[in-house]
């Protein structure tokens, strides 16, 4: 189990290092590094959707969040970026926990209604609080500096993020194979049944959904630093539907579904972009034909077919 | 002072009367099968969206007007044939992204087909607004408040009286017992999906002329009514009415008294209160496990 594990995360590695000298020209780079942050933010609603079975449809909300911590406090208030980072990872966990706590002792998906409504606020908020956000139009974010040096361009920041995704997918294999990840499955299983072994249900369907709403911030902080521009459309609804995409085609309850899903959805766009317009329709369909024909994903589905598992 | 209150109740009344025919959307499916269907507001987008399409094309308005309920309706019944019965019994998630994606399919070919623009329908019976007591109505509203009523008395004939309507209420209270006496509870499915579609679409349409419509006005509109529909308690159907109405009245008055920014922030703060304090809806009953 512990040898398999670690041949993945190897060949992610490899294909990490691989990529910069692979990829022709920075547009390739460009697309690379959106593919990783993508995939972190994924790891994370995995953890939620794949392990707890709950589904959060706001996640672009704590996107948000982080993203424009990064931006406001620096440009309003002189802030280090690093600190900022930190501030909006920690509004939003505040704000996940805040919310989590009376939704999870309900029975059912009530998460979903209340996550919805949570990151439409978030948006709508975004949208209005113009002389801090800059409004729909969005604002510049200053560049990121650490230890007094600023990183700007393709090259540090795809090193730099490609060594948070190793470590992000190491810790997430690591999570699941800890108690708490088992845990975590059991109450996947059977809530009753892990509730009876002595699993505090509640408690650890917080602590998941505050960890992946977390993960969430502190990669809309790294994006918009990245991209050095926020616009609200960071943590629109569709945005959401994005991500909870990409962990349904790559594989609920798969570490390495989710960075098959963030890579192929992330390259999706580029692909459809002959087919003008009709991007909707194809997410749309893409949705409903992984749930009707192939439920459990693309890796999952691979994985048992080869005779292996993860 | 009392018109200004007045003219906040009656435009919230009207807008809450669609919430309230979406919120019965939501409910028919939902007791019909426990899926919460995220596609219910492009029914709402369909059913102006064909209204505006029919009317310009040059069919007569009652004419163009059936055929945008009729519609509609199909396409629930599409629906719920071709995704939701092959995965029966799959878990609340998986449920939930199928209507999702379903919604992205609909809006999407509406916007490859019809495009991106706003249109009008003309009002049913004149724009000349009527005086009450200094607050303005629109005649648009009369019908939306007479349809509605309408709707929601023939609904509880329906339910209370007829054979078919005690069938499905029988489902939606237990599958398995409804179909050992008999009942066709694949029938049941059908005719919830095609009378939420309907209801959703007659909802858009009665709204199309005071708002106007386009292909993205069911993302917000299914949202709200599925707010009232937790609002009333899931599964409520005289709970998803009065949540419409409060929801639609709530936001009128948001929107006029305090933020007409936050208009649509409203319900959704309406709900995370809800959810926090009464998470059953005002009218829901008492939660029951199944393990």
């Amino acid at each position: 189990m512990q040898k398999k594990l670690n041949i993945g995360l190897l060949i992610v590695i490899a294909i990490l290092l691989l990529v910069p000298f692979i990829a022709p020209n920075s547009f390739y780079l460009d697309l690379a590094i959106r593919m990783a942050i993508n995939a972190m933010i994924v790891l994370g609603l995995n953890l939620l959707i794949g392990f707890a079975g709950q589904i959060s449809l706001g996640h672009a909300g704590f996107l948000g969040i982080g993203a424009y911590a990064s931006a406001v406090l620096p440009t309003h208030f002189n802030w280090h970026p690093l600190l900022a980072m930190g501030a909006g990872a920690l509004i939003t966990g505040l704000l996940a926990a805040l919310v989590a706590r009376p939704i999870f002792k309900l029975k059912g998906n009530y998460l979903a209604m209340a996550t919805l409504g949570l990151g439409i606020i978030i948006n709508i908020t975004l949208r209005n609080e113009a002389q801090w956000t800059g409004g729909p139009d969005g604002m510049p974010v200053l560049p990121m500096s650490l230890f007094g040096l600023e990183i700007y361009g393709d090259k540090q920041w795809y090193w730099i993020i490609a060594a948070m995704l190793v470590f992000a997918v190491w810790a997430s294999q690591n999570l699941i194979d800890s108690p708490f990840g088992r845990a975590l499955r059991a109450l996947h299983g059977s809530e009753v049944a892990s509730q009876v072994v002595g699993v505090d249900v509640v408690r650890y369907k917080v602590s998941i959904f505050v960890l992946s709403a977390v993960f969430a911030s502190i990669m809309g902080s790294v994006t918009a630093h990245y991209i050095g521009f926020v616009s609200p459309n960071f943590a629109d609804f569709f945005h959401s539907i994005e991500l909870v995409t990409m962990v349904v085609v790559g594989g609920m309850a798969s570490v390495f579904g989710s960075l098959v899903g963030a890579v192929l959805l992330t390259a999706l766009p580029q692909a459809l972009a002959t087919f003008e317009g009709w991007e909707t329709v194809v997410f749309g369909a893409i949705l409903m034909g992984f749930m009707i024909f192939l439920p459990k994903g693309i890796v999952p589905t691979l994985a048992a077919k080869f005779g292996k598992g993860e | 002072m009392l018109a200004q209150f007045l003219q906040f109740l009656f435009s919230g009344l009207t807008v809450g009367a669609t919430y309230a025919l979406a919120a019965l959307g939501f409910t028919l499916i939902y007791n019909a099968s426990n899926v919460i269907n995220f596609a219910q507001g492009e029914f709402i987008m369909l059913g102006g969206m064909l209204a505006v399409f029919f009317t310009v094309s040059g069919f007569p308005l009652p004419v163009a007007l059936v055929l945008a309920i009729l519609l509609p309706a199909v396409v629930g019944v599409l629906l719920e044939k071709l995704a939701i019965e092959p995965v029966k019994g799959a878990e609340t998630v998986t449920l939930i992204i199928i209507t999702i994606g379903a919604s992205l399919v609909i809006r999407g070919l509406v916007q490859v087909w019809l495009g991106k623009s706003t249109f009008a329908l003309p009002a049913f019976s004149g724009e000349e607004p009527i005086q009450i007591l200094g607050a303005t109505l629109m005649p648009q509203s009369l019908w939306v408040f007479g349809v509605t009523a309408v709707v929601v008395a023939v609904l509880w004939y329906f339910f209370n009286r007829t054979l078919s309507g005690k069938a499905m209420l029988a489902t939606s209270f237990n599958r398995t017992a409804a179909e050992l006496v008999g009942i066709n509870t694949s029938w049941v499915l059908f005719m919830s999906f095609a009378m939420a579609a309907a209801l959703g679409a007659l909802g858009g349409i009665l709204i199309a002329p005071i708002t106007m419509t386009s292909y993205d006005v069911g993302i917000m509109l299914g949202l709200k009514g599925f707010v009232a529909a937790v609002v009333g308690g899931l599964g409520n159907g005289l709970g998803a009415v009065v949540g419409g109405l409060l929801v639609g009245i709530l936001e009128a008055m948001g929107a006029g008294y305090i933020s007409s920014a936050y208009k649509d922030a409203m319900p959704f703060i309406l709900i995370i209160f809800i959810l926090f304090f009464m998470p059953r809806g005002l009218f829901g009953g008492k939660s029951t496990d199944r393990v």
